[in-house]
Protein backbone atom coordinates (compact mmCIF):
# COMPACT_ATOMS: atom_id res chain seq x y z
CA UNK A 1 0.00 0.00 0.00
CA UNK A 2 1.49 3.53 -1.38
CA UNK A 3 0.90 5.63 2.07
CA UNK A 4 0.91 8.43 0.36
CA UNK A 5 -2.72 7.53 -1.26
CA UNK A 6 -4.16 6.50 1.96
CA UNK A 7 -6.65 8.79 3.95
CA UNK A 8 -5.59 9.24 7.44
CA UNK A 9 -7.89 10.16 10.42
CA UNK A 10 -7.18 13.00 13.31
CA UNK A 11 -6.24 9.58 15.40
CA UNK A 12 -3.78 8.28 13.50
CA UNK A 13 -5.89 5.52 11.61
CA UNK A 14 -5.40 5.48 7.59
CA UNK A 15 -7.47 3.80 5.37
CA UNK A 16 -7.91 2.41 1.86
CA UNK A 17 -10.73 2.58 -0.16
CA UNK A 18 -11.64 -0.08 -2.59
CA UNK A 19 -15.24 -1.39 -4.27
CA UNK A 20 -15.93 -4.83 -4.09
CA UNK A 21 -19.04 -6.18 -5.91
CA UNK A 22 -20.93 -2.12 -5.28
CA UNK A 23 -19.69 -2.36 -1.91
CA UNK A 24 -17.31 0.07 -0.43
CA UNK A 25 -14.36 -1.34 1.57
CA UNK A 26 -12.11 0.23 4.25
CA UNK A 27 -8.95 -1.25 4.90
CA UNK A 28 -8.01 0.31 8.48
CA UNK A 29 -4.68 0.29 10.13
CA UNK A 30 -2.55 2.50 12.27
CA UNK A 31 -0.39 5.21 11.02
CA UNK A 32 3.66 5.01 11.04
CA UNK A 33 3.91 8.09 12.85
CA UNK A 34 1.39 6.59 15.73
CA UNK A 35 3.04 3.45 16.13
CA UNK A 36 6.61 5.31 16.35
CA UNK A 37 5.05 7.13 19.24
CA UNK A 38 4.05 4.18 20.86
CA UNK A 39 6.66 1.87 20.63
CA UNK A 40 7.44 -1.36 22.73
CA UNK A 41 3.94 -2.45 21.65
CA UNK A 42 2.49 -5.60 23.94
CA UNK A 43 -1.14 -6.40 22.86
CA UNK A 44 -3.49 -5.69 20.15
CA UNK A 45 -7.59 -5.88 20.84
CA UNK A 46 -8.94 -6.81 17.60
CA UNK A 47 -12.27 -6.21 16.67
CA UNK A 48 -14.87 -9.05 15.73
CA UNK A 49 -15.89 -9.93 12.56
CA UNK A 50 -19.49 -8.96 12.30
CA UNK A 51 -19.51 -6.11 14.69
CA UNK A 52 -20.87 -2.88 13.65
CA UNK A 53 -18.50 0.35 13.81
CA UNK A 54 -19.62 4.10 13.94
CA UNK A 55 -17.62 7.00 13.18
CA UNK A 56 -15.09 8.12 16.34
CA UNK A 57 -16.23 5.12 18.40
CA UNK A 58 -13.40 2.57 19.83
CA UNK A 59 -12.87 -0.37 17.79
CA UNK A 60 -9.92 -2.05 19.31
CA UNK A 61 -7.43 -1.15 21.24
CA UNK A 62 -3.23 -1.21 21.12
CA UNK A 63 -0.84 -1.45 24.07
CA UNK A 64 2.45 -0.86 24.88
CA UNK A 65 4.78 -1.13 27.76
CA UNK A 66 3.74 2.81 28.73
CA UNK A 67 0.06 3.10 27.66
CA UNK A 68 -2.83 2.00 26.35
CA UNK A 69 -4.75 3.72 23.14
CA UNK A 70 -7.88 3.43 21.75
CA UNK A 71 -8.41 2.33 18.11
CA UNK A 72 -11.16 4.92 16.54
CA UNK A 73 -12.95 3.98 13.40
CA UNK A 74 -13.13 6.71 10.98
CA UNK A 75 -16.15 5.37 9.36
CA UNK A 76 -19.52 4.07 9.73
CA UNK A 77 -19.74 -0.13 9.38
CA UNK A 78 -19.29 -3.72 9.55
CA UNK A 79 -15.92 -5.22 10.11
CA UNK A 80 -15.51 -8.19 7.36
CA UNK A 81 -11.95 -9.40 8.17
CA UNK A 82 -9.88 -8.93 10.54
CA UNK A 83 -5.79 -9.47 10.61
CA UNK A 84 -5.92 -12.12 13.29
CA UNK A 85 -1.49 -12.64 12.23
CA UNK A 86 -1.01 -9.42 14.51
CA UNK A 87 -1.80 -11.15 17.62
CA UNK A 88 1.28 -13.43 17.23
CA UNK A 89 3.22 -10.94 15.18
CA UNK A 90 2.60 -7.34 16.73
CA UNK A 91 6.27 -6.45 14.78
CA UNK A 92 4.20 -6.16 11.89
CA UNK A 93 2.66 -2.74 13.10
CA UNK A 94 5.78 -0.96 13.09
CA UNK A 95 7.86 -3.33 10.32
CA UNK A 96 5.12 -2.91 7.48
CA UNK A 97 2.35 -0.56 9.32
CA UNK A 98 0.73 0.16 5.81
CA UNK A 99 0.85 -3.78 4.42
CA UNK A 100 1.19 -6.52 6.47
CA UNK A 101 0.30 -4.26 9.65
CA UNK A 102 -3.48 -3.67 8.61
CA UNK A 103 -6.06 -4.32 11.39
CA UNK A 104 -9.75 -4.65 9.64
CA UNK A 105 -11.46 -4.70 6.73
CA UNK A 106 -14.54 -2.58 6.87
CA UNK A 107 -18.05 -2.92 4.69
CA UNK A 108 -19.42 0.96 4.57
CA UNK A 109 -22.92 1.03 5.18
CA UNK A 110 -22.40 5.23 5.75
CA UNK A 111 -19.88 7.28 3.46
CA UNK A 112 -20.48 10.38 5.72
CA UNK A 113 -17.07 9.63 7.64
CA UNK A 114 -15.11 10.03 4.94
CA UNK A 115 -15.76 13.66 4.53
CA UNK A 116 -13.53 14.12 7.79
CA UNK A 117 -10.72 12.08 6.83
CA UNK A 118 -7.10 13.93 5.38
CA UNK A 119 -4.57 13.11 2.57
CA UNK A 120 -1.32 12.84 3.46
CA UNK A 121 0.19 16.14 3.23
CA UNK A 122 -3.01 17.56 5.51
CA UNK A 123 -1.84 14.60 8.01
CA UNK A 124 1.76 15.43 7.92
CA UNK A 125 0.83 18.50 8.82
CA UNK A 126 -0.91 17.68 11.87
CA UNK A 127 1.67 14.98 13.08
CA UNK A 128 4.40 17.75 13.05
CA UNK A 129 2.23 20.27 14.53
CA UNK A 130 1.89 17.72 17.41
CA UNK B 1 8.06 22.08 26.57
CA UNK B 2 7.98 25.13 28.88
CA UNK B 3 10.47 27.02 29.95
CA UNK B 4 9.34 26.26 33.72
CA UNK B 5 10.65 23.40 33.69
CA UNK B 6 13.23 22.53 35.62
CA UNK B 7 16.82 20.73 33.23
CA UNK B 8 19.48 18.70 34.46
CA UNK B 9 23.42 19.32 33.53
CA UNK B 10 22.60 16.90 30.73
CA UNK B 11 19.60 18.30 29.45
CA UNK B 12 21.06 18.95 26.14
CA UNK B 13 22.59 15.98 25.73
CA UNK B 14 19.29 14.59 26.37
CA UNK B 15 17.64 16.85 23.46
CA UNK B 16 20.32 16.27 21.10
CA UNK B 17 20.24 12.68 21.41
CA UNK B 18 16.64 12.22 20.79
CA UNK B 19 15.21 11.71 24.13
CA UNK B 20 11.37 12.00 24.87
CA UNK B 21 11.29 14.79 27.07
CA UNK B 22 8.44 15.00 30.05
CA UNK B 23 7.42 16.60 32.62
CA UNK B 24 8.41 14.21 35.59
CA UNK B 25 7.67 15.67 39.05
CA UNK B 26 8.48 19.43 37.63
CA UNK B 27 12.24 18.48 36.01
CA UNK B 28 11.75 18.05 32.11
CA UNK B 29 13.21 14.92 31.85
CA UNK B 30 13.95 12.00 28.84
CA UNK B 31 11.57 8.73 29.51
CA UNK B 32 12.89 7.09 26.66
CA UNK B 33 15.97 7.53 23.89
CA UNK B 34 15.27 4.54 21.86
CA UNK B 35 12.79 2.26 23.02
CA UNK B 36 11.48 0.94 26.54
CA UNK B 37 12.48 -2.84 26.27
CA UNK B 38 15.64 -1.90 24.17
CA UNK B 39 17.04 0.22 27.52
CA UNK B 40 15.37 -2.20 30.00
CA UNK B 41 17.03 -5.16 28.28
CA UNK B 42 20.29 -2.99 27.88
CA UNK B 43 20.73 -2.38 31.80
CA UNK B 44 20.11 -6.28 32.43
CA UNK B 45 22.62 -7.52 29.92
CA UNK B 46 25.15 -5.03 29.77
CA UNK B 47 25.30 -1.34 31.33
CA UNK B 48 22.27 1.35 31.34
CA UNK B 49 23.83 5.19 32.20
CA UNK B 50 20.55 7.29 34.12
CA UNK B 51 20.59 11.05 34.44
CA UNK B 52 19.12 11.11 37.91
CA UNK B 53 20.30 14.39 38.67
CA UNK B 54 16.48 15.44 39.69
CA UNK B 55 16.78 13.33 42.85
CA UNK B 56 16.76 15.60 45.74
CA UNK B 57 20.45 15.99 47.59
CA UNK B 58 20.09 17.41 50.94
CA UNK B 59 23.08 17.87 53.28
CA UNK B 60 22.74 18.07 56.96
CA UNK B 61 25.75 19.32 59.03
CA UNK B 62 26.57 20.49 62.50
CA UNK B 63 26.87 18.85 65.80
CA UNK B 64 23.44 17.57 66.42
CA UNK B 65 23.26 16.16 62.71
CA UNK B 66 22.40 12.48 64.21
CA UNK B 67 19.77 12.93 66.44
CA UNK B 68 18.10 15.12 64.42
CA UNK B 69 18.19 12.16 61.93
CA UNK B 70 17.65 9.29 64.20
CA UNK B 71 14.29 11.79 65.66
CA UNK B 72 12.98 11.95 61.88
CA UNK B 73 14.02 8.38 60.16
CA UNK B 74 12.21 5.69 61.03
CA UNK B 75 15.50 3.17 60.39
CA UNK B 76 18.08 3.81 63.60
CA UNK B 77 20.73 6.03 62.15
CA UNK B 78 23.31 5.89 65.20
CA UNK B 79 25.12 2.82 64.02
CA UNK B 80 25.54 3.37 60.44
CA UNK B 81 29.54 3.50 60.27
CA UNK B 82 31.13 6.46 58.13
CA UNK B 83 30.79 6.09 54.05
CA UNK B 84 28.18 4.02 54.28
CA UNK B 85 23.96 4.10 53.36
CA UNK B 86 21.27 3.21 54.62
CA UNK B 87 17.62 2.81 52.78
CA UNK B 88 14.85 4.65 55.29
CA UNK B 89 11.24 6.24 55.31
CA UNK B 90 10.84 9.32 56.78
CA UNK B 91 7.20 9.17 58.27
CA UNK B 92 4.85 11.55 59.16
CA UNK B 93 3.45 11.61 63.12
CA UNK B 94 0.33 9.16 61.83
CA UNK B 95 3.06 6.89 60.63
CA UNK B 96 2.28 8.17 56.66
CA UNK B 97 5.09 8.02 54.63
CA UNK B 98 6.41 11.20 53.69
CA UNK B 99 9.30 9.80 51.77
CA UNK B 100 11.68 7.06 51.19
CA UNK B 101 15.01 8.38 51.29
CA UNK B 102 18.90 6.81 51.31
CA UNK B 103 21.12 8.15 53.71
CA UNK B 104 25.10 8.73 53.57
CA UNK B 105 26.83 8.90 56.44
CA UNK B 106 30.97 11.37 55.96
CA UNK B 107 32.87 11.73 59.05
CA UNK B 108 35.44 13.75 57.67
CA UNK B 109 36.84 15.93 60.16
CA UNK B 110 36.58 19.34 58.40
CA UNK B 111 33.15 18.34 56.56
CA UNK B 112 31.35 15.91 58.66
CA UNK B 113 28.29 15.82 57.56
CA UNK B 114 25.35 13.16 56.01
CA UNK B 115 23.48 13.30 53.21
CA UNK B 116 19.76 12.35 51.67
CA UNK B 117 18.73 11.46 48.43
CA UNK B 118 15.23 12.29 47.92
CA UNK B 119 12.45 12.04 45.56
CA UNK B 120 12.23 14.53 42.96
CA UNK B 121 8.57 15.29 43.40
CA UNK B 122 9.25 14.99 47.67
CA UNK B 123 11.99 17.52 48.01
CA UNK B 124 10.09 20.96 48.43
CA UNK B 125 8.07 18.90 50.59
CA UNK B 126 10.94 16.92 52.78
CA UNK B 127 13.41 20.47 52.51
CA UNK B 128 10.54 22.06 54.76
CA UNK B 129 9.77 19.61 56.95
CA UNK B 130 13.36 19.28 57.63
CA UNK B 131 13.60 23.17 58.16
CA UNK B 132 10.45 22.93 60.58
CA UNK B 133 11.54 19.68 62.44
CA UNK B 134 15.16 21.59 63.00
CA UNK B 135 14.59 24.23 65.17
CA UNK B 136 15.09 21.79 68.63
CA UNK B 137 18.72 20.37 66.50
CA UNK B 138 21.86 22.37 65.95
CA UNK B 139 21.85 21.56 62.63
CA UNK B 140 22.62 23.34 59.71
CA UNK B 141 20.45 22.17 55.77
CA UNK B 142 21.81 22.76 52.13
CA UNK B 143 19.92 21.57 49.61
CA UNK B 144 22.92 20.66 46.91
CA UNK B 145 20.11 19.54 43.81
CA UNK B 146 21.12 22.76 41.42
CA UNK B 147 24.81 22.41 41.79
CA UNK B 148 24.97 18.49 41.50
CA UNK B 149 24.73 16.26 39.16
CA UNK B 150 23.32 12.24 39.83
CA UNK B 151 24.11 9.65 37.20
CA UNK B 152 23.61 6.04 37.57
CA UNK B 153 25.36 3.61 35.80
CA UNK B 154 23.74 0.00 36.17
CA UNK B 155 24.02 -3.48 35.03
CA UNK B 156 26.34 -6.26 35.04
CA UNK B 157 29.14 -4.36 33.45
CA UNK B 158 29.14 -1.42 35.65
CA UNK B 159 31.52 -3.09 37.84
CA UNK B 160 34.17 -3.04 34.58
CA UNK B 161 32.88 0.61 33.23
CA UNK B 162 33.11 2.55 36.70
CA UNK B 163 37.21 1.59 37.91
CA UNK B 164 38.02 2.68 34.17
CA UNK B 165 36.20 5.79 34.60
CA UNK B 166 36.68 7.38 38.00
CA UNK B 167 40.15 7.25 39.37
CA UNK B 168 39.97 5.50 42.96
CA UNK B 169 42.18 6.46 45.92
CA UNK B 170 45.43 4.92 46.85
CA UNK B 171 44.63 1.08 48.43
CA UNK B 172 41.16 1.45 47.25
CA UNK B 173 38.98 0.04 44.16
CA UNK B 174 35.59 0.80 43.18
CA UNK B 175 35.52 -2.86 42.02
CA UNK B 176 35.76 -3.86 45.60
CA UNK B 177 33.47 -1.75 47.28
CA UNK B 178 30.74 -3.45 49.07
CA UNK B 179 26.62 -2.81 48.60
CA UNK B 180 25.72 0.21 50.41
CA UNK B 181 28.94 1.88 50.74
CA UNK B 182 30.32 5.11 49.23
CA UNK B 183 33.65 6.09 48.22
CA UNK B 184 35.17 9.40 46.98
CA UNK B 185 37.01 9.13 43.07
CA UNK B 186 38.15 11.74 40.75
CA UNK B 187 37.58 12.23 37.14
CA UNK B 188 39.82 14.79 35.51
CA UNK B 189 40.62 16.05 38.77
CA UNK B 190 36.92 16.44 39.70
CA UNK B 191 35.60 14.60 42.91
CA UNK B 192 32.88 12.51 42.54
CA UNK B 193 30.99 10.45 45.08
CA UNK B 194 30.72 6.74 43.95
CA UNK B 195 28.15 4.80 45.69
CA UNK B 196 27.43 1.05 45.30
CA UNK B 197 23.11 1.77 45.03
CA UNK B 198 20.80 1.62 42.52
CA UNK B 199 17.33 0.81 41.53
CA UNK B 200 17.33 -1.34 39.05
CA UNK B 201 18.24 -4.46 40.28
CA UNK B 202 21.37 -5.19 38.64
CA UNK B 203 24.29 -4.49 40.52
CA UNK B 204 25.93 -1.10 39.70
CA UNK B 205 26.92 2.54 40.80
CA UNK B 206 25.54 6.06 41.60
CA UNK B 207 27.65 9.26 40.95
CA UNK B 208 27.04 12.30 42.62
CA UNK B 209 29.76 15.07 41.13
CA UNK B 210 29.25 18.90 40.20
CA UNK B 211 26.82 19.82 37.51
CA UNK B 212 30.08 21.02 35.68
CA UNK B 213 31.30 17.98 34.92
CA UNK B 214 28.34 15.98 34.46
CA UNK B 215 28.63 16.09 30.18
CA UNK B 216 31.95 15.16 30.33
CA UNK B 217 31.71 12.13 32.62
CA UNK B 218 28.41 10.72 31.03
CA UNK B 219 29.81 10.73 27.58
CA UNK B 220 33.06 9.05 29.18
CA UNK B 221 31.11 6.23 30.52
CA UNK B 222 29.25 5.84 27.41
CA UNK B 223 32.27 5.69 25.44
CA UNK B 224 34.54 4.15 27.34
CA UNK B 225 34.77 0.71 25.83
CA UNK B 226 31.97 0.08 22.87
CA UNK B 227 32.52 -4.11 23.77
CA UNK B 228 30.41 -2.76 27.02
CA UNK B 229 27.52 -1.31 24.75
CA UNK B 230 26.55 1.11 27.30
CA UNK B 231 23.92 2.60 26.49
CA UNK B 232 21.85 5.61 28.06
CA UNK B 233 18.06 5.12 29.76
CA UNK B 234 15.78 7.08 30.20
CA UNK B 235 12.46 6.83 32.90
CA UNK B 236 10.07 4.33 31.06
CA UNK B 237 12.98 1.74 31.79
CA UNK B 238 13.81 2.96 35.48
CA UNK B 239 10.72 2.17 36.38
CA UNK B 240 10.14 -1.06 34.53
CA UNK B 241 13.52 -2.23 36.44
CA UNK B 242 12.49 -1.25 39.50
CA UNK B 243 8.89 -2.83 39.09
CA UNK B 244 10.50 -6.10 38.16
CA UNK B 245 12.81 -5.98 41.05
CA UNK B 246 10.03 -5.18 43.15
CA UNK B 247 11.32 -2.14 44.65
CA UNK B 248 8.36 0.52 45.60
CA UNK B 249 8.09 4.19 44.11
CA UNK B 250 7.14 6.85 45.88
CA UNK B 251 3.50 8.46 44.65
CA UNK B 252 1.92 4.53 43.86
CA UNK B 253 2.92 2.55 46.25
CA UNK B 254 4.22 5.07 48.70
CA UNK B 255 2.22 7.67 49.89
CA UNK B 256 1.40 9.56 52.81
CA UNK B 257 -1.85 7.56 53.68
CA UNK B 258 0.16 4.20 53.22
CA UNK B 259 2.45 3.14 56.08
CA UNK B 260 5.50 1.40 56.11
CA UNK B 261 4.36 -2.29 57.50
CA UNK B 262 1.47 -2.49 55.00
CA UNK B 263 4.32 -1.62 52.15
CA UNK B 264 6.36 -4.30 53.61
CA UNK B 265 9.03 -2.18 54.34
CA UNK B 266 9.28 -3.59 57.98
CA UNK B 267 13.36 -4.00 57.33
CA UNK B 268 12.88 -0.09 57.08
CA UNK B 269 11.28 0.51 60.46
CA UNK B 270 13.49 -0.18 63.65
CA UNK B 271 10.61 0.43 66.36
CA UNK B 272 12.37 -0.96 69.65
CA UNK B 273 14.53 1.54 71.96
CA UNK B 274 14.24 4.78 69.80
CA UNK B 275 11.70 7.51 69.33
CA UNK B 276 11.26 9.12 66.10
CA UNK B 277 8.48 11.06 63.96
CA UNK B 278 5.36 8.46 63.66
CA UNK B 279 6.73 5.71 66.25
CA UNK B 280 3.81 5.43 68.45
CA UNK B 281 1.43 5.50 65.42
CA UNK B 282 2.83 2.65 64.09
CA UNK B 283 3.26 0.24 67.21
CA UNK B 284 -0.20 0.77 67.45
CA UNK B 285 -0.75 -0.34 63.66
CA UNK B 286 1.45 -2.70 64.27
CA UNK B 287 -1.10 -4.38 66.42
CA UNK B 288 -4.09 -3.41 63.67
CA UNK B 289 -5.46 -6.30 61.40
CA UNK B 290 -6.91 -5.63 58.11
CA UNK B 291 -4.73 -3.37 56.40
CA UNK B 292 -4.44 -3.62 53.00
CA UNK B 293 -1.11 -5.04 52.13
CA UNK B 294 1.31 -4.34 48.99
CA UNK B 295 1.76 -7.41 46.87
CA UNK B 296 3.21 -8.55 43.65
CA UNK B 297 0.73 -9.79 40.67
CA UNK B 298 1.66 -12.11 38.21
CA UNK B 299 -1.40 -11.90 35.41
CA UNK B 300 -1.88 -14.60 32.62
CA UNK B 301 -1.95 -13.17 28.91
CA UNK B 302 -0.66 -9.87 27.72
CA UNK B 303 -2.53 -6.75 28.84
CA UNK B 304 -1.04 -4.50 31.18
CA UNK B 305 -2.51 -4.11 34.26
CA UNK B 306 -2.03 -0.17 35.17
CA UNK B 307 -2.69 1.88 38.27
CA UNK B 308 -5.61 2.21 39.68
CA UNK B 309 -7.39 -0.59 37.98
CA UNK B 310 -9.21 -2.79 40.62
CA UNK B 311 -8.28 -6.16 42.19
CA UNK B 312 -10.77 -8.52 42.21
CA UNK B 313 -11.55 -11.87 44.75
CA UNK B 314 -14.70 -13.93 43.35
CA UNK B 315 -15.65 -10.64 42.05
CA UNK B 316 -15.54 -8.88 45.29
CA UNK B 317 -13.31 -6.01 45.19
CA UNK B 318 -10.29 -6.52 47.23
CA UNK B 319 -7.92 -3.90 46.55
CA UNK B 320 -6.46 -1.87 43.75
CA UNK B 321 -3.16 -1.82 41.30
CA UNK B 322 -0.74 0.77 42.20
CA UNK B 323 1.89 0.10 39.64
CA UNK B 324 2.07 -2.06 36.70
CA UNK B 325 4.15 -3.17 33.40
CA UNK B 326 4.64 -5.50 30.81
CA UNK B 327 7.78 -7.05 31.87
CA UNK B 328 10.14 -7.21 29.33
CA UNK B 329 12.36 -9.66 31.39
CA UNK B 330 10.19 -12.37 32.43
CA UNK B 331 7.49 -11.53 29.14
CA UNK B 332 4.23 -11.16 31.29
CA UNK B 333 2.02 -8.44 32.62
CA UNK B 334 3.24 -7.49 36.17
CA UNK B 335 1.77 -5.52 38.85
CA UNK B 336 2.21 -4.36 42.49
CA UNK B 337 -1.35 -4.15 44.28
CA UNK B 338 -2.77 -3.27 47.91
CA UNK B 339 -5.13 -5.90 48.43
CA UNK B 340 -6.81 -7.08 51.87
CA UNK B 341 -4.46 -9.17 54.43
CA UNK B 342 -7.05 -12.33 53.74
CA UNK B 343 -5.59 -12.62 49.92
CA UNK B 344 -2.44 -11.26 50.32
CA UNK B 345 -0.53 -14.93 50.90
CA UNK B 346 1.25 -16.15 47.92
CA UNK B 347 -0.17 -18.34 45.19
CA UNK B 348 -3.69 -16.27 45.84
CA UNK B 349 -5.60 -16.63 42.68
CA UNK B 350 -7.41 -13.23 41.81
CA UNK B 351 -8.60 -11.25 39.17
CA UNK B 352 -7.81 -7.65 37.86
CA UNK B 353 -10.89 -5.69 36.05
CA UNK B 354 -8.64 -4.62 32.87
CA UNK B 355 -11.09 -2.42 31.71
CA UNK B 356 -14.32 -4.61 31.64
CA UNK B 357 -12.47 -7.74 31.13
CA UNK B 358 -11.65 -10.05 34.23
CA UNK B 359 -7.79 -11.36 33.55
CA UNK B 360 -6.41 -13.73 35.84
CA UNK B 361 -3.22 -12.79 38.38
CA UNK B 362 -1.86 -14.53 40.76
CA UNK B 363 -0.02 -13.16 43.59
CA UNK B 364 3.89 -14.22 43.94
CA UNK B 365 7.07 -13.50 45.71
CA UNK B 366 8.70 -9.73 45.29
CA UNK B 367 10.93 -9.18 44.18
CA UNK B 368 9.68 -10.56 40.32
CA UNK B 369 13.38 -10.49 38.89
CA UNK B 370 16.49 -10.99 41.33
CA UNK B 371 19.67 -11.04 39.20
CA UNK B 372 21.76 -14.25 39.48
Amino acid sequence: MNHEELLYAETHEWLHLTEQDGDKIATIGISAFAVEALTDLVYIQLPEVGQKVSVGKSFGEVESVKAVSDLYSPIEGEVIEVNESLANDLEALSTDPYGKGWVAKIKLTDEGGLANLMDIDSYRKQCSDD
Amino acid sequence: MTSTLAQTPLHSWHVSHVGRMVDFAGWSMPVQYSSIVAEHRATRRHVGVFDISHMGRIRIAGPDRVQFLDHLLTRQMTDLAEGCIRYSLLCNESGGILDDVLVYRFDDQQNAHWLLVVNAGNRNKIASWLDQQSHAFNVELEDLTATTAMIAVQGPLAVQVIPRVIAAPPGHSFAKLKYYQSQPGTFHNTRVLVSRTGYTGEDGFELILPTGSAVELWNAILDCDPDYAAQAVGLGARDTLRLEAGMPLYGHELTEEINPLQAELHFAVNLKGRNFIGRESLQMIQQEIGQPQRVGLKLEGRRVPREGYRVLSDRADVGHVTSGTFSPTLEVPLAMAYVTPQVATEGSKLHVDIRGTSTAARVVKLPFYRRK
